[in-house]
């Protein structure tokens, strides 16, 4: 039992920050402490947007597919999900079972699609596979959109039953609590680890004997189910669903939580995607009228630049001298040796994602390891 | 027969206009091997362009002008955002062409406000052709959209570095060892493919006079369908399928059941044609070298 | 079980009107190490890519140990035990040396645990997870690999990662192993050691190999029988000292 002993509880920080943290809330709330209620509408927020970029990272992070049509799956948990809720309401109310029964059934229905979208995904990659997840997501909108006024609402959108704020933000914690605990499990298996083989290197992935077509789907079907749930939440948190708000756009906020997170850094993907949540809030009362543009401005300059600097070839001797984790690293050397990773799974998830598309792509192929950099001949001696 | 000439040339009209886009998607992805999705709002910034130039000289300079200013912006964005890229993994690049975009949508919105612009650049009037009521801007625009794409395959065909070109998308490094300048190659690909963004900006001032900053988003988003139905990276393909999506778009509308779908339905089109076809309808099956 | 590990019949494959290899017919015995030799174009990786379902070859028949297999999947081809190496390196770059084998050690059914499992980590995925980390040091340590386990793949040195490949193909635990130029910018003393491995992989993995090389002195060195294959067709075959002395083979390799 060796291996058990060493389990690296670095792993479980998120979980208990996260879980402290809806404790110390839960319980002022319960207690019948006074939230605020704009307080309590930004809770439900930065949970929602923390399901949708663990999730979408899933596929973006690990899988290393490109997936614009994030928001397609939530939008089709919304809706699947708040017209459940609405149906359950005459016999079980606006109560607990309602909500979590509508969660569980949002996302099944999401991840369905996932299925069903993850099927091309098995004959296109790259470029390919990232405009049918658009396309998918554009027909889904389009879908809802015109749907009746009886069924979905159509244009009016879909109003779902009021659940009260004062538990609404606990279930929404506890949806990120699980979407972290199934994904960052699944991540860090055997399962997880086929998945980033496909990612490394598809060819060899199945001359490992890896069913690619399984890990690919599931990685779709994981992704899409937790999107259901973010839209599940999203719904019963606005009290209404409307199509338009599940446009490209939002695919690419959840998108740019990703990147901005870090690709394949569950952490970043956390951090990031509370911190733009806040942010969307506070400049939103901030910056009014004409102003409010800054913000997409902003965000669009922030997404170049860090892209640019963490993947130009150019800048590599200066991002290997200049980096936050060497600077963390830095900060807390005291009582662990820099240099040694102790243990491997400690590496999981800052792995760089890297798609070998040029390869993919190019006719012209080059031997992949062996570059400048390497001693090609006995450097092993 | 009144339905079906004008279902014609609007459909032709259309899908020369998405066509147009697509070639520069397709040139761009042929050449770079990147996907620009700031491609759609360049076409935006051309009719902005118009707008602005048209305050100081007559509708013909002011398309110059515009079109000048699009191909500057074009191979701007190439240096700034996208050559500090060139060997980084091709998702980062996507990044940040989306990234490019967005900032592109909210410069617009910060200069011009949210509130969408009148645009009259000329007025053609209609003519009776067949004993139909024809705008003659269409006509206008099929007509401009079939001479540029007639000389663009010329040029990739005829010229030196229309033949440069087509090295470079067989195959980048050889194309260097012979000699061919490849940074050269793809600012002139970027210079095209943004030239007729502007263009394409103008057909759509004829079209509805009016502009706003997400005036390229759609059509940007539609045309890349078409280039990839056609097969990314083949200059015919996006013609071809630019003309596909430009007839079914024409036919949907029609049909007041289907109207509100049609975007569901081009894009359906898309799915299932790449599930049949991977690689489009003209694209080159690259077979992997394991 | 057939006499053979490895049969094929007739096997051809062409692409547009270009017959890439054409009436190729291989006999591998057990515990055999073969070798295919060839300049150039001949056609031998092409035949690697038919026997593990890269490519679907267009005539002819491929069995394995008596079973058919063309026309399978990769991983079904794998499951069923043919595992191989490439010609550049195909490591997981962007993951540990020691998680690289156990991605190989993935189908195998003693290391079972099931998706449900692995969500919400039940004791199946630590015995799992336990297992394969054991078997993989194990592996590694066969191969002198065993204090690099926690680097970067990519970090490693290029023979290092050669022997990575090989330590991760048999933990797929193959009945056949292909190497495809396995001696591929290796120095002198270098493919010296590979020699040694490759006879040590086959006395104790009770192996068959079936390999690529250009190295003359290297394949007359290891291999048992061989086949020479120019333009897609075969040469000459059978034991190595006599086909490579095969007027035809020194002809297609110098010339004239």
């Amino acid at each position: 039992m060796k291996s058990l002993k060493r389990i690296n509880y670095s792993h479980y920080i998120n979980y208990v920050v996260i879980a402290v943290f809806t404790m110390v809330f839960s319980a002022i709330s319960l207690a019948g402490g006074r939230l605020d209620s704009s307080l309590l509408f930004l809770f439900e927020k930065m949970a929602i947007s923390i399901i949708l970029a663990v999730s979408l990272s899933v596929v973006v992070g690990f899988l290393g597919e490109l997936s614009l049509g994030h928001a397609g799956f939530m939008c089709v948990g919304a809706y699947m999900g708040g017209k459940l809720s609405v149906v359950l309401e005459p016999v079980l109310g606006n109560a607990v079972p309602n909500l979590l029964i509508s969660l569980v059934a949002g996302g099944i229905v999401a991840a369905i699609c996932g299925f069903i979208i993850g099927m091309p995904a098995l004959r296109l990659r790259g470029d390919y596979l990232a405009i049918v997840t658009l396309a998918f997501g554009e027909i889904v909108r389009s879908i809802f959109l015109n749907s009746s006024d009886e069924t979905f609402g159509g244009t009016l959108g879909l109003d779902t039953p009021r659940f009260d704020k004062k538990y609404l933000f606990i279930f929404a914690f506890l949806m990120v609590l699980l979407t972290l605990l199934i994904v960052q499990n699944f991540i860090r298996s055997k399962h997880g680890r086929a998945v980033t083989a496909i990612r490394d290197n598809e060819i060899a992935a199945r001359a490992c004997g890896i069913n690619v077509t399984k890990y690919k789907l599931l990685a779709f079907i994981i992704s899409a189910f937790f999107a259901g749930i973010a839209g599940v939440l999203y719904s019963f948190s606005n009290y209404t669903v409307q199509s338009a708000s599940f446009d490209y756009n939002y695919s690419i906020e959840i998108l740019v939580m990703v990147v901005l997170g870090g690709m394949g850094n569950i952490n970043g993907a956390i951090v990031s995607a509370t911190l733009i949540t806040f942010l969307n809030t506070k400049l939103a009362t901030v910056l009014t009228g004409d102003l409010a543009v800054l913000q997409n401005l902003i965000y669009a300059l922030i997404l170049i630049v860090i892209v640019i600097y963490n993947n130009a070839p150019a800048l590599k001797s200066f991002r290997d001298t200049h980096n936050i984790s060497l600077f963390i690293k830095k900060l807390v050397r005291s009582k662990h040796d820099p240099a040694s990773i102790k243990d491997d799974a400690a590496k999981w998830d800052v792995v760089p994602t890297k798609i070998e598309m040029n390869e993919i792509l190019s006719i012209d192929m080059k031997p992949q390891n062996l570059g400048s950099d390497k001693p090609s001949k006995g450097g092993d001696k | 027969m009144e339905l079906l000439v004008s279902t014609i040339v609007n459909g032709l009209s259309i899908g020369s206009i998405y066509a147009m886009i697509a070639l520069g998607y397709t040139m761009v992805y042929g050449i770079a091997k990147m996907l620009n999705f700031a491609h759609g709002d360049v076409i935006m910034v051309g009719a902005y362009a118009i707008y602005v130039f048209l305050a100081y000289v007559n509708p013909l300079f002011a398309i110059l002008l515009a079109v000048v200013f699009c191909l500057l912006l074009g191979v701007t964005i190439e240096k700034v955002a996208y050559r500090p890229l060139r060997g980084a993994s091709p998702l980062a690049v996507l990044i940040t062409a989306i990234g490019v975009s967005y900032l592109l949508q909210s410069l617009a919105q910060i200069v011009f406000g949210s509130a969408s612009k009148m645009v009259m650049v000329y007025d053609f009037g209609a003519i009776k052709l067949f004993g139909v009521t024809l705008q003659v801007s269409t006509l206008v625009t099929l007509a401009v959209a079939v001479v540029v794409m007639i000389a663009l395959t010329l040029f990739v065909k005829l010229t030196r570095t229309g033949r440069a070109m087509i090295a470079v998308s067989e195959d980048k490094g050889a194309a260097q060892l012979m000699g061919i300048n490849v940074n050269k190659i793809i600012t002139i690909t970027f210079a095209i493919g943004s030239s007729l963004a502007a263009l394409a900006g103008l057909f759509y001032l004829l079209k509805a006079p009016s502009v706003s900053s997400t005036l390229g988003a759609m059509p940007g988003i539609k045309a890349f369908t078409a280039a990839v139905i056609g097969g990314i990276g083949s200059i015919p393909g996006a013609m071809l399928g630019g003309l596909l999506l430009g007839f079914v778009e024409c036919i949907a509308t029609k049909i007041t059941v289907i109207a509100p779908y049609t975007d569901a339905i081009e894009f359906s089109i898309l799915i299932v044609i790449l599930l049949v076809r991977p690689t489009g309808f003209l694209g080159k099956k690259r077979r992997e070298k394991v | 079980m057939s006499e053979f590990i490895l049969e094929t019949q007739n096997l051809g494959i062409s692409f547009g009107g270009l017959k890439a290899a054409q009436d190729v017919n291989i006999r591998i015995k057990r515990n055999q190490i073969y070798g295919l030799i060839g300049p150039n174009g001949a056609g031998k990786t092409t035949i690697f890519n038919m026997l593990t379902g890269v490519y679907k070859p267009t005539t002819g028949k491929i069995f394995l140990d008596g079973e058919r297999i063309d026309g399978f999947a990769q991983d079904k081809i794998n499951h069923m035990g043919i595992a191989r190496t490439f010609q550049n390196i195909r490591l997981f770059n962007n993951m540990s040396v020691v998680r690289n084998v156990m991605v190989g050690l993935h189908n195998l059914p003693e290391y079972k645990c099931t998706v449900w499992e692995s969500f919400f980590r039940l004791p199946g995925h630590f015995r799992a997870e336990k297992k394969m980390r054991e078997r993989a040091k194990e592996l590694l340590r066969i191969f002198g690999l065993e204090e690099e386990r926690n680097n970067l793949a990519c970090n490693l040195p290029y023979g290092k990662q050669r022997k990575l490949e090989i330590a991760r193909a048999l933990a797929t635990n193959p009945k056949l192993l292909l190497l495809d130029e396995p001696a591929a910018g290796m120095n002198p003393h270098e493919t010296e050691d590979l020699v040694k491995t490759i006879h040590f992989i086959r006395d104790n993995f009770d192996m068959t190999i079936l390999l690529i090389e250009h190295d003359m002195k290297f394949v007359a060195s290891l291999c048992d029988e061989i086949t020479v294959l120019n333009f897609g067709t075969v040469l000459a075959e059978g034991d190595t000292k006599t086909a490579l002395r095969d007027p035809e083979v020194i002809r297609a390799y110098i010339g004239g």
